[in-house]
């Protein structure tokens, strides 16, 4: 029998080089007539020591990382098919303490299994949920996950359930299931990590929605910037299709459901629901008036449940293991599990799943192990660009939809983006507004024009120019961009500017002319 | 400026009415096709010529004005050719709290080339993208679709010599 190797096929480990560590330990394997079987799996989520090697033994999985081309013939003399000693082993993986510390519910085989195998999928527990579905009728489906708490992960925190039922009571002769796959926010990568690396898990998750509300047909609608997790995703519906859990008889349900993946085009305000689903259209992406709310007024005027990929991914668990166990994870209004993702100036970055209320200092810390340049934390970004930068004391704040809102901050996707003291909190309040001014749909003003002045007045801050003046001119501007626009774009870019001008003062009070303004 | 006339992108003129109506062809039957079809024509010539704009209009049942708004409105697709290879680099928050900036400011002032331009050879364009979903192992590029961690300035500088006539 050969030797299993799993060498993860996720794009970040590729991005350190673990398509050529694959190469490298096929070709020595061969030359040392040792046979192995290569498993692409996905990440396991400590992307800091990707590409992360493991090997199947009697006792479990081991570990090695990060490993170079250059570690494989060492790796193959310290015999570590059978889990042998070498410098860069690291035990068996379950029993890291990063792993040991987590509550892996959606990302519980991310990274185990082989991402398009549905034997593998299967043999870990997969389609449990689905199969369950197909046994209840639709409302008891969306009560279940009404009961579990479920929450929008895309960053609204809009309950699930609740959206489910409203498709489900709406009549009409066609019905859809859109993944929100645009994954937008900076700092933020689960979604492409468990495309890439549990893609079943996805497609069941819309094939119980796809039962729930009585929608044959579903879109996965998939930034550009993920080419890779787009490729995977079609693989796996091309596979689950072949499997019968896609198709005119949904795993012994007798009723069908189908899907595709579709490509964005590099345009930020594509997440934002209705101009996502004008783009699915073949239109330019731009915002829509609500109402009508796309669940009765959605994809091509049907109602249409909108969800992004981890709200999805979290329901096969919830009918599997049932809504109770759910949501006994969680503090208080933010029930489950939300993979939280740890990036930017960190010493160990990568995806941490656990119960909302875990601290922000939990995170950056004891897990993160602060920041990468060994220099002091300074500020940590929580929720992609529209979220707000936090200082150290507000670092003990829990992770929650609620417990964000009260520091004005929110928790969107989950993304934590560390800074060491080298930030110039100035300069981030001047990208917020930039980034804005690049993204806006167009359609409103505030955010249209507001956005370019708040870089100028900005930039007139950071200079020096009549600053008292023009603190008031931002505040204005802030206050109009809050009250004035139509969606979150230009709604919440005032959290970021608002939430460095309140915790970092000094930053806008430095000597003017000293520093060139960021471009 | 050394390379010249290669495949790929490298210079006007490439597009081929033909091919183009056969790419069109073979995706208008899908609902809400024009994104396909405008990723088919840039993956095929490596922009989205104009005179592609009424093909698909036609295909479609749409009009001219709606594909070329769609064309404009979209970040991705380019009304020109490309270098003959891509660099996007990242420039969202976690890379820049990686330095993402000074890694520009090397490309402009040090190589002279310009971010969101091609350069003088055709061989390399660099693009800013606003996050790779790579934030954990930033500063993140992506190099001809394949990502690219921890850039720093010795891999900034090892593309533009590999893929310019440039001597960095
Ligand atoms: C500017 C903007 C960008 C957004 N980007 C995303 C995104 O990339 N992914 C996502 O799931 N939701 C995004 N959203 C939220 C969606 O509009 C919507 O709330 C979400 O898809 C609903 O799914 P959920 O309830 O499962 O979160 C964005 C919203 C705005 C205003
Ligand atoms: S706030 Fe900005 S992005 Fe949102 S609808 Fe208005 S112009 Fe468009
Ligand atoms: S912020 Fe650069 S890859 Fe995400």
């Amino acid at each position: 029998m050969s030797a299993r190797i799993f060498v993860p096929g996720d794009s970040a480990a590729i991005s350190v080089g673990a398509n050529k560590v694959a190469d490298a330990i096929r070709m020595e394997a061969a030359r040392r007539g040792v046979a192995v079987e290569i498993v692409r799996n996905g990440s396991r989520g400590m992307l800091w020591l990707e590409p992360l090697v493991e090997v199947e033994t009697p006792a479990g999985r081991v570990a090695y990382g990060p490993v170079t081309p250059g570690d494989v013939a060492s790796l193959f003399d310290a015999r570590f098919i059978e889990g042998g000693a070498h410098a860069l082993a690291l035990g068996k993986t379950e029993d890291l303490d990063w792993m040991k510390r987590q509550q892996r519910l959606t990302f519980a085989r991310c990274g185990v299994i082989d991402p398009v195998s549905i034997a593998d999928y299967r043999a870990h527990g997969g389609f449990a949920g689905l199969e369950k579905a197909a046994r209840m009728m639709p409302a008891e489906i969306v009560a279940e996950v009404t009961a579990s708490g479920l929450r929008g992960r895309g960053g609204a925190g809009f309950p699930t359930g609740i959206k489910w039922k409203t498709v489900l009571g709406a009549e009409a002769d066609q019905k859809y299931i859109v993944c929100n796959a645009d994954e937008g926010d900076s700092g933020t990568f689960a979604d492409r990590m468990l495309m890439e690396g549990d893609p079943f898990t996805l497609i069941e998750g819309m094939a119980i929605a796809g039962l729930a509300v009585g929608a044959t047909k579903g879109f996965v609608y998939i930034r550009s910037e993920y080419p890779h997790a787009f490729r995977v995703m079609e693989k796996a519906i091309a596979e689950a299709r072949r499997a019968g859990s896609l198709g005119a008889d949904v795993a012994g349900s007798g009723k069908a459901f189908d899907m595709e993946a579709r490509l964005g085009a590099g345009a930020y305000i594509c997440g934002e629901e209705t101009s996502l689903l004008d783009s699915l259209e073949g239109k330019r992406g731009q915002v829509r008036a609500k109402p009508p709310l796309p669940a009765l007024k959605g994809l091509f005027g049907k109602p249409t449940v909108i969800n992004n990929v981890l709200s999805f991914a979290a329901t096969p668990w919830i009918l599997a293991h049932g809504a109770n166990a759910y949501a006994d994870y969680g503090l208080g209004r933010s029930k489950g599990t939300q993979p939280f993702q740890l990036a930017g100036n960190i010493r160990r970055g990568g995806l941490v799943e656990l119960a909302f209320g875990v601290t922000i200092r939990a995170l950056v810390e004891d897990f993160g192990g602060g920041s990468r340049t060994g220099r002091p934390v300074r500020a940590v970004q929580v929720g992609g660009p529209l979220g707000a930068y936090f200082p150290d004391h507000l670092l003990d704040t829990p992770l929650g939809y609620e417990e964000m809102l009260a520091v004005k901050g929110m928790l969107g996707h989950g993304g934590v983006v560390v800074f060491d003291d080298t930030v110039d909190l100035a300069r981030q309040a001047r990208f917020a507004m930039q980034f804005c001014a690049i993204e806006s749909c167009g359609k409103c003003t505030p955010c249209r024009i507001g956005s370019t002045r708040g870089v100028e007045t900005i930039d007139k801050i950071i200079a020096g120019t009549e600053r008292a003046k023009n603190r008031a001119v931002l505040d204005d501007l802030c206050q109009v961009m809050t009250d004035g626009s139509l969606c979150a774009l230009g709604g919440l870019t005032p959290i970021p500017v608002v939430s460095a001008l309140t915790h970092f003062p000094e930053d806008f009070e430095k000597p003017g002319g000293l520093r060139l303004a960021a471009e | 400026m050394t390379e010249t006339g290669h495949s790929a992108g490298g210079s006007a003129g490439l597009f081929d009415e033909v091919r183009a109506r056969e790419i069109i062809g073979g995706l208008a039957g899908l609902q809400g096709a024009t994104l396909p079809i405008l990723h088919a024509l840039q993956e095929e010539f490596g922009y989205v010529d104009q005179r592609a704009v009424p093909l698909i209009a036609e295909a479609l049942n749409l009009s001219r004005a709606e594909i070329h708004g769609c064309v404009s409105f979209y970040h991705d697709f380019r009304s020109a050719p490309a270098g003959r290879h891509v660099l996007k680099i990242c420039r969202a928050e976690a890379c820049q709290a990686m330095g993402v900036e000074k890694l520009v400011e090397r490309i402009e002032l040090t190589h002279r080339l310009g971010v969101g331009g091609v350069s003088p050879d055709g061989g390399l364009s660099i693009e800013s993208v606003y996050c790779l979903g790579n934030c954990a192992l930033s500063p993140a590029a992506l190099l001809d679709g394949e990502p690219v961690g921890r850039l720093d300035a010795k891999a900034i500088d090892d593309i533009i010599t590999q893929h310019t006539g440039a001597r960095a």
